[in-house]
């Protein structure tokens, strides 16, 4: 998987490329980790992300638990089998997707 | 039928992974296809890797079979291990109606592997953990 985070204020937007699986989770959770002090918008770019698995549901919920408490997480660009897996698990109820 | 064994580790995540995708693509399966049942294979075999050994470390074997019948392909994967009997569909699934910051992170794999396949079953046999799951591609 490929990050491309752009920061611009206090909204952080990580662009993601390829498979957030349970051998690339730690990274997003870490970029994320590293950059969400003070932000008050975090975007999740999907459009060049082809596979999700539960390793990376983890680290979005905990991102959308953070950003609850301190602004908004917008999750973006969503192909049609990550969009069967958040309807799947019920994170299409409760994450913002555009 | 062909078969994968393996050290039952995270790292051979990959492994797997790639042996079924290869198989899926060899059937000429839809992109959306691999993905879904590869993600299904994920959530197994991780559980498998965490789970049915620990602390020690024991094998988990792969099957693959293509079912073709009128012109329908039926993929049929089996997971195998000979770790701690657990079934890990006798777990009541996961909430999935609570808001963000009640819902906790466990059970979710094993439930997108119950609603993105079209058959999951759980045996146990001669001492054997067998999970199979089926997936018309």
């Amino acid at each position: 998987m490929k990050l491309n985070t752009s920061v611009n204020g206090t909204e952080v937007i990580i662009e993601m490329e390829g498979r957030l699986d349970t051998t690339t989770s730690p990274a997003l959770e870490t970029e994320i980790n590293d950059k969400i002090a003070g932000i008050t918008s975090l975007v999740l770019d999907m459009e060049q992300l082809d596979y999700l698995s539960s390793a990376g549901l983890r680290v979005i919920l905990s991102a959308q638990k953070k950003m609850n408490r301190q602004g908004e997480m917008i999750v973006k660009n969503v192909n049609e089998v990550i969009m069967e897996v958040f309807e799947a698990t019920g994170f299409s109820d409760i994450l913002t997707i555009e | 039928m062909k078969e994968v064994t393996v050290d039952a580790t995270l790292e051979n995540v990959d492994v797997i992974q790639g042996f079924i995708e290869e198989e899926l693509e060899n059937a000429e399966a839809s992109m959306k296809a691999i993905m879904t049942v590869s993600i299904a294979v994920e959530e197994i075999y991780v559980n498998i890797a965490h789970y049915a050994y620990t602390p020690e470390v024991g094998t988990a074997t792969v099957r693959y079979e293509l079912q073709e019948e009128s012109g329908v392909k039926r993929a049929i994967i089996q997971f195998i291990d000979s770790g701690t009997p657990y079934n890990p569909l006798a777990k009541e699934d996961a909430d999935t109606t609570l808001s963000a910051d009640e819902r906790s992170i466990g059970g979710l794999g094993i439930l997108m592997v119950k609603k993105s396949m079209d058959h999951v079953m759980y045996e146990f046999k001669d001492g054997q953990n067998i999970l199979t799951i089926e997936k018309e591609i």
